[in-house]
């Protein structure tokens, strides 16, 4: 049987199913697969937060979105050109984002009549039977028996082969756009290397629903998409949260400091724990703390102690954190604290992401207690934004605020990574002799502001530090009203002074000046280039620029922003940079927010814009 | 600039004191554990560069301002957890935490009991003056029941924490109680306390003269203390009373305080100090009766238990030499790079 081909420029996928169906690792296998073969991607994993809600629900369907393509792909995408359902209720709980000529591939034995009635579909109403999906391309296939049938003689059970189906569903769609399967089978050769009757299973189940593709006349139409056209270089694939851990190595390397990982266990930050509890042969030292101020405790102490002090957690940790980054403000000592950011208030939307503790970092401190904060664009941007947290933190004595968020943090895009070569130097060195007269100042600045930094060990530098207000140079406690005054002041200063040494500000796409430009941090970055490039494709003149320092802004911000007519702001909160920027430069940006735990689609976004014209 | 300034092992009791003019009430407790501290650690023969004072917040917590070594006054209840990121990221550094009632029992709580199961080598001090000083005189998480302070006005409703019975509940393995009054039996302590290899507990009983003055009268005062307080010695019988005529022995694991001068019971019969005798130390802990009570028990002091685990910086340093022996030092480039990379040619 001949199957025809068509070439597309890039397909959106969507693996649902029910929270234990194995969606993410099929979405993970297909995104490693279509990376190799040279596409850009761009995903978008989208699960309950429990972790085995219950079977056959809406409230349990996992879904793992996949963007790849031969042109740049600068997001997961809106519409979803191809639905994998695995049950009713993920067909249910997605068909919203599937495009009117989609193709839904629905597992029969999913919708069941108990499947159905899960779903909330009323009795008999069966939506791939009665024809309400007439205007999509519907491939049922019964991925259950199926994967059951190949596996009967496998002497697994029941319960065993049904976990298998994933690899179905994966193979079959590995023929549908033309990809080899020796990725996949490399990992389930690696994974299941103590498990050899599992291993041979999924291998089998990923063969046949391969084959299964090719000897069914239910569906002829295979698909191509080609390699993208980028930059000449060497690519991996990578997830935020693993790039973010990777910087924070490298981090470690360029300064010559040893990395102290503080942390408790919060979504969706954990992985940067469990990444970097891998890689203790860098002497990197994580440490699980009791709780959430603990971990951030901890990490001061190492922090004093000379080594690097690290601690992350998501907006209800960070919220506990308070008074310890307050303290880490006063101490003046070099910490980082990564958020991880997730929707709220309180637990909130655990696995969902929204943008909406910049005003805790800003101000979430009792007193004056200025923070710089660095942010991330995309899951690869991690890896140097967070160096540069880093950086910033050791060369001004500081605790730093790196800011992602859990659409970076699951999501994963290829990364022309650089060589540990390319990378500066994080420059610092300890206090080692008096630095006034016959004794040591722990407060005397240098010309960035920052204070010395001596450890316990060095020979008489012997010194105390604490909480309460201190004398200018000295250190010691002082309630002395001009001198409390004094070091407010200088405290702000040394982080506003960062201006200084950080790059400036570039518009990322469209002209220097102009009628409208659009204003972005964190994880809108890649959306709402794509946006503003279709925009400017239909002649707006729209320009886009993308923050990756928080606080303090670049110096040449306000010229930027005072080049256009008009500033849109689009943000996955209430509001709350277009505030700060409003009030810092005057400028009546227009804020466009959407709270959903969803990232904006690249339609919205590109509706806001001409609706400024 | 002068030069780098040499390392010295020996200094006086003197040279530990800083210029910071100390401000606890006179007639305060702490005094003379600061002072008890200036005098012992000298004998220990660590540079003072390599001695870290940590406290959190209250009126003990103002110690290591006095104390010419490093130092942090961190916050409330959280010395423990500072103590164990430098202790964990610095081994070789002798690590004190200087805590009170309120900063290690009650807002603390959850660290102290941590630190203490982690067992990282580090001395933690706990001055109870069962009272919170320095807000101006509230009932404690120490306070006995029915105490009559500013915030409970009809008596306080709250049971009391028994903090080594706590100590030895998260595994500690050292556990003992001293007073502020006794300056030979505290410097014993703070020796013992510093040459344990884990996390030393160390309780001593503070008179804060101010808002609960003659707390631990009974136990302190020369007319009582013999007949009150019970002081614990290894392989030693358990024998107290103004002429050390009572002692205390075992009927299972029922404690008995018995009369020696009744020709019925000799120093043989009693319950003799083990403190590697987790069971024992369990019990020794919960004399804890208040004295005002008929046919009370005397409360103990010494050192309770002491039991050998290894120490958290150490497991931790192993994994990571472990780590290096197993995989080889990292390459930050074969970290990046990852398994599966490729290739797009210009």
């Amino acid at each position: 049987m001949s199957n025809s081909t068509k070439q597309l420029e890039k397909v959106v996928i969507k693996f649902a199913g029910d929270s234990g169906d194995g969606m993410q690792l099929t979405g993970t296998q297909f995104t490693q697969t279509a990376a190799l073969f040279g596409n850009d991607i761009s995903t978008f994993p989208d699960f309950p937060a429990e972790i085995r809600a219950p079977q056959g629900t809406l409230a349990g369907v996992s879904g793992f979105q996949l963007h790849f393509g031969s042109v740049n792909i600068y997001s997961p995408g809106d519409a979803c050109d191809v639905l994998v359902a695995m049950n009713a209720a993920a067909l249910k709980a997605n068909l919203r984002s599937l495009s009117e000529t989609g193709i839904i591939i629905a597992n029969v034995s999913g919708f069941d009549a108990k499947n159905l009635r899960l779903a909330g579909y009323a009795d008999g109403d069966n939506p791939i039977e009665n024809g309400s999906l007439s205007k999509y391309q519907l491939i049922t296939m019964d991925v259950t028996k199926m994967t059951r049938n190949a596996l009967n003689e496998s002497g697994l059970g029941t319960k065993e082969i049904d976990r298998a189906k994933n690899m179905f569903v994966l193979g079959f769609l590995y023929w549908m756009y033309q990809r080899p399967l020796e990725n996949t089978v490399r990992f389930i050769e690696e994974k299941f290397t103590k498990k050899p009757d599992i291993r041979d299973a999924n291998l089998k189940v990923l063969k046949a629903g391969y084959y299964y593709g090719d000897t069914t006349e239910t569906f002829t139409t295979r698909f191509q998409v080609n390699p993208a056209t980028m930059k000449p270089g060497v690519y991996r694939n990578i997830m935020g949260n693993q790039a973010t851990a990777m910087g924070l190595i490298a981090a470690g390397e360029l300064s010559g400091l040893s990395i102290y990982y503080g942390t408790y266990p919060i979504t969706p930050a954990s992985d940067i724990l469990h990444e970097l509890s891998k890689h203790k042969n860098f002497g990197v030292k994580t440490y699980q703390a009791e709780d959430e101020i603990a971990a951030i405790c901890a990490s001061i102490g190492a922090s004093f102690g000379g080594s690097f002090g690290v601690t992350a957690s998501s907006g209800p940790g960070i919220a506990l954190k308070g008074e310890a980054m307050g303290l880490a403000v006063m101490l003046e000592l070099p910490l980082l604290v990564i958020n991880v950011q997730r929707g709220g208030p309180s637990t909130g939307l655990p696995t969902k992401t929204e943008q909406s503790d910049l005003m805790q970092a800003y101000y979430g401190r009792n007193g004056e207690a200025p923070m710089p904060i660095v942010s991330a664009s995309s899951p690869s941007d991690c890896f140097e934004s967070v160096i540069e947290a880093c950086r910033l933190a050791i060369e001004f004595m500081t605790p730093v605020i790196f800011l992602s968020d859990g659409y970076i943090a699951n999501g994963a895009e290829p990364w022309k990574f650089p060589d540990a070569s390319s990378l500066n130097p994080i420059r610092f060195s300890f206090a080692k002799e008096y630095n006034g007269e016959n004794t040591y100042l722990p407060y005397k600045r240098n010309e960035k502001l920052a204070r010395p930094w001596a450890i316990p060990g060095t020979p008489g530098l012997e010194h105390r530090i604490g909480g309460l207000e201190k004398q200018d140079e000295t250190g010691n406690v002082s309630y002395d009203p001009e001198n409390h005054e004094k070091m407010v002041n200088l405290r702000e200063a040394k982080i506003e002074g960062i201006a200084k040494h950080i790059p400036k500000q570039k518009v990322d796409t469209g002209n220097e000046k102009g009628k409208l430009l659009v204003l972005t941090w964190g994880s809108s970055y890649g959306i709402t280039k794509s946006a503003v490039l279709k925009a400017r494709a239909e002649g707006l003149d729209v320009s886009h620029t993308h923050l990756r320092y928080l606080k303090p802004f670049p110096e040449n911000l306000g010229e930027i922003l005072y080049s256009f007519e008009k500033v849109l702001m689009p943000e996955m909160n209430r509001g709350q940079l277009v505030r700060i920027i409003r009030d810092k430069y005057m400028v009546p940006a227009i804020a466009y927010n959407k709270v959903q735990g969803m990232p904006f689609s690249v339609s919205e976004v590109l509706e806001k814009i001409k609706e400024q014209f | 600039m002068s030069q780098t300034i040499e390392s010295k092992k020996e200094y006086t009791s003197k040279e530990l004191s800083t210029d910071q003019e100390v401000r606890w009430c006179p007639g305060c407790g702490d005094y003379s554990i600061l002072k008890q501290v200036q005098t012992i650690v000298p004998e220990f023969g660590i540079p003072r560069e390599n001695l870290v004072f940590i406290s959190g917040i209250g009126c003990s917590s103002r110690f290591p301002y006095y104390m010419e070594t490093y130092g942090m006054h961190s916050i409330h209840g959280r010395a423990t957890t500072f103590a164990t990121g430098l202790k964990s990221s610095r081994p070789e550094l002798s690590v004190w935490i200087v805590s009170g009632d309120g900063d290690s029992m009650s807002i603390g709580g959850n660290h102290f009991i941590h630190l203490l199961r982690r067992n990282l080598d580090v001395n933690l001090l706990l001055f109870n003056n069962q009272i919170y000083g320095l807000t101006k005189g509230q009932y404690s998480p120490t306070s006995e029941t029915g105490k009559v302070t500013k915030s409970t006005p009809m008596g306080s409703i709250d049971h009391p924490f028994n903090p080594s019975a706590l100590a030895l509940g998260a595994d500690a393995t050292f556990v003992a109680r001293s007073m502020d009054r006794d300056p030979k039996h505290m410097q014993e302590l703070l020796r013992r306390s510093y040459h344990h290899k884990g996390a030393s507990f160390l309780e001593i009983y503070q008179n804060c003269n101010v808002f609960n003055d003659g707390a631990f009268f009974i136990y302190t005062d020369k007319e009582t203390k013999k007949a009150e307080a019970l002081f614990v010695e290894n392989n030693k019988p358990l024998v107290f009373g103004a002429n050390d005529e009572k002692g205390i022995l075992l009927d299972g694991f029922k404690p008995v305080v018995v009369n020696l001068t009744e020709g019925k019971y000799t120093a043989d019969d009693l319950w003799i100090h083990d403190e590697r005798d987790r069971v024992k130390a369990g019990i020794l802990s919960r004399f804890f009766d208040d004295p005002k009570m008929e046919n009370h028990f005397p409360r103990p002091f010494g050192v309770f238990y002491v039991s050998d685990r290894s120490c958290y910086e150490d497991e931790l340093n192993k994994q990571i030499s472990k780590a290096i022996e197993l995989k080889g030092k990292g390459n930050l480039n074969a970290l990046i790079r990852g398994k599966e990379v490729w290739e797009i040619a210009g």
